[in-house]
């Protein structure tokens, strides 16, 4: 394998982790409600920003990761609760629709709550490349390869093991059945706001120091981020983590062998030519009409 | 800011009517000169439009209390077009018809100007842009002139630089912008002339986090010795970030788009020895005293950071040369006929503004040549002038 291609792939892979980070934030929401959530990119904003301001108020790094994560996930329980609770019972477009709204409006908040430039975070342990077969990776990626995993480790006990995470998966197969066996399914969704923010935060977090954060961070990463949750399949939690990688690693691979002009293109069109033939995403569930 | 500008219109305009119906002509001694601006003070252009405005409302106020010109006081009525080419022109089209300005300072994006370009000569008002792009005054347009220098002649003064370092195959990346892709052109274009070959050629997107991918394949393009990055924002300091990161020892240069403190703040350590073509403005207090621009740039420079407690920008420096360009051509022509100012503004030579020296021709509408700009290069966290 070339130092060139061992590059890419590195590189592929974590853009790509961050991609799934994301995707599995738009997952677990839509899972609870079939709603796609397009303020999930401003949760990675505001984790992002969030834990720059409060490490620049002087808290240590860890503790403004920690609170980052907190607050985000306090927004994404608001949001909830002030805005799609309150439209309960709407059809799932309308509550689409609140979240396009939800976004415009956090990030105008973000601009008054902080500013419109762009932002640095220190990275966690320093900036010194290390080399990998003649390709160079960087320990901020080597944090964002391992958090990613530990967070997919986490989920998967968090919906195989835990009561609350066992009701959120029964809510995502059947509502109503959901509901007749005594799930509260609002306190469902109330929960899978927060766990949506607080992932979406800790992805911000995690990229900050390789690529800044600033106001509008949140849209190209919600962008790809969803599309890395359709590729994999909406609501699968593996289909989210496969669906980032492969985006991530197909990115990089065409600006290195195609063009760079035609990455995001060439991500889009092997999107779309999955979905042509899978239409519910590699991992998705199938779902059959019943007559 | 607004109420205020409103009210002073309405009383004006109250004033105006009074007279008219005493019987007599408006007082011209008594009329402000108006000057109009349509700038991107909000929005995604507001790194250029802020300090515009600033600039524009510190210097009238002080060419009024040294008693204003041709024994007028100066009106700056401002519309913030957000960055916005449509709004560009509704805000141009007002200036010109209700506010009845007597000249145009504005248009913060090339976008804007040439929204605004039909209308100026349309009306025939003399309108001087603060946009960067060569197709503003290429080709001449009667009408119309600009303060900042062209992106062609940064390709062309970094190239010149790379020749004398005895660098000659140069890969390019740029963003996906308008300036990046504008630039690009521009260098591709002239850099045949200046003995330079391009052996690689790489864009990346607005929202991309990582270049490493770009930057792996200029790294192994055929005899490369230099790296140009056209743009400016998160795009050149990600590009110079991951530059260092993969181990890359080619000199970087960037464009006169990242000409701000903001750039090594966000690149840190990795910027340390990346060169850029820039105006004075950024290096003011270590020009040497035998320059004949430093005394325009430390004055302008001390004045907008004593008032806004802001560090200086190059573009805020453009508004400067723009609206000192209006009144010089005025005192020249005697008057704000608009016709005789504009024949005033096109002779005016060895005007010294922040961007250089300004020798307007009628084939030349900005004047400026690649004397203006200053091959910078950042050192332990700093511009200094190379070589």
């Amino acid at each position: 394998m070339s130092a060139q291609l061992t590059q890419y792939l590195l590189t592929g892979v974590t853009v790509g982790a961050i991609y799934a980070l994301v995707a599995l934030g738009f997952s677990i929401i839509y899972n609870a409600s079939h709603v796609i959530n397009f303020a999930q990119g401003e949760f990675v904003m505001i984790g992002g920003m969030a834990a720059v301001s409060l490490s620049g108020a002087g808290l240590p790094l860890p503790l403004a990761i920690v609170a980052a994560v907190i607050v985000t996930a306090l927004v994404g329980l608001m949001l909830e609760k002030f805005a799609v609770e309150r439209a309960r019972g709407a059809p799932v477009v309308t509550l689409i629709i609140i979240t396009i709204g939800a976004s415009i409006l956090l990030r105008g908040l973000a601009t008054l709550v902080w500013d419109k430039k762009l932002h640095p975070l220190r990275a966690f342990s320093g900036d010194r490349p290390i080399d990998i077969a003649g390709a160079v990776i960087l320990p901020q990626s080597l944090w964002v390869l391992g958090i990613a995993l530990v967070i997919v480790l986490l989920l998967s006990w968090f919906f195989g093991r835990t009561l609350v995470g066992k009701a959120m998966l029964a809510t995502s197969h059947q509502r109503l059945a959901a509901q007749l066996a005594g799930i509260n399914v609002r306190r469902v969704l109330f929960v899978s706001f927060g766990l949506s923010a607080a992932l979406g935060a800790i992805a911000g977090i995690l990229i900050a120091p390789i690529a800044f954060t600033s106001w509008d961070a949140g849209i190209m990463l919600g962008l790809k981020g969803f599309a890395a949750a359709v590729l994999g399949g909406l609501g699968s939690g593996p289909g989210a983590v496969v669906g980032g990688l492969i985006l991530g690693i197909a990115e990089t691979l065409s600006a290195g062998y195609v063009s760079s002009a035609y990455k995001d293109a060439i991500a889009f069109v092997l999107m779309l030519a999955v979905l042509f033939f899978m239409p519910s995403g590699l991992l998705g569930r199938h779902s059959t009409e019943r007559v | 800011m607004n109420l205020n500008l409103a009210t002073t219109r309405l009383l004006a305009a109250l004033l105006g009517t009074g007279w008219l119906v005493l019987g007599g002509t408006p007082v011209m001694a008594q009329e402000p000169i108006r000057i109009g601006a349509f700038l991107s003070v909000t929005g995604p252009a507001a790194f250029l439009g802020d300090p515009e405005q600033k600039t524009l409302e510190l210097y009238v106020e002080k060419l009024n209390a040294a008693g204003g010109v041709l024994g007028r006081k100066l009106q700056v009525i401002s519309y913030d077009d957000g960055g916005d080419a449509e709004k560009a022109r509704t805000f141009g089209k007002r200036l010109i018809e209700q506010d009845k300005v007597d000249v145009l300072v504005g248009g913060s994006t090339t976008g804007a100007t040439m929204a605004v370009v039909p209308l100026a000569e349309a009306a025939g008002i003399p309108f001087i842009s603060l946009a960067g792009a060569v197709v503003i005054i290429e080709p001449v347009k009667k009408w119309v002139f600009k303060t900042p220098h062209t992106d062609r002649m940064a390709c062309e003064k970094i190239f010149v630089d790379m020749r004398s370092r005895n660098l000659s195959r140069v890969a390019l990346i740029s963003g996906a912008g308008g300036f990046d892709k504008s630039m690009r052109g521009e260098c591709r274009k002239v850099a045949k002339q200046h003995g330079v070959d391009v052996v690689g050629d790489e864009t990346y997107g607005a929202g991309d986090t990582d270049m490493t991918a770009q930057l792996t394949k200029i790294k192994s393009a055929p005899g490369v010795q230099a790296v140009l990055n056209a743009g400016f924002g998160q795009g050149p300091a990600l590009v110079t970030k991951n530059f260092r990161q993969l181990g890359i020892t080619l000199p970087l240069y960037q464009s006169h788009g990242v000409a701000s403190k903001e750039f090594i703040k966000l690149a840190g350590d990795a910027a340390e020895g990346v060169r850029l073509p820039a105006s004075a403005l950024l290096v003011a207090e270590s020009l040497p005293d035998s320059d004949a621009q430093k005394k325009v740039v430390v004055s302008y420079k001390r004045e907008y950071e004593g008032r806004f407690k802001s560090e200086v920008s190059t573009f805020g420096g453009h508004a400067y040369d723009g609206l000192m360009l209006a009144v010089e051509a005025m005192k020249k022509a005697g008057t704000t006929d608009k016709a005789k100012v504009r024949d005033a503004l096109e002779s005016l030579r060895g005007f010294m503004g922040t961007a250089g020296v300004i020798n307007m021709s009628a084939q030349d509408h900005m004047g400026l040549d690649l004397s203006a700009f200053r091959m910078l290069e950042v050192r332990r966290g700093d511009w200094s002038l190379a070589n």
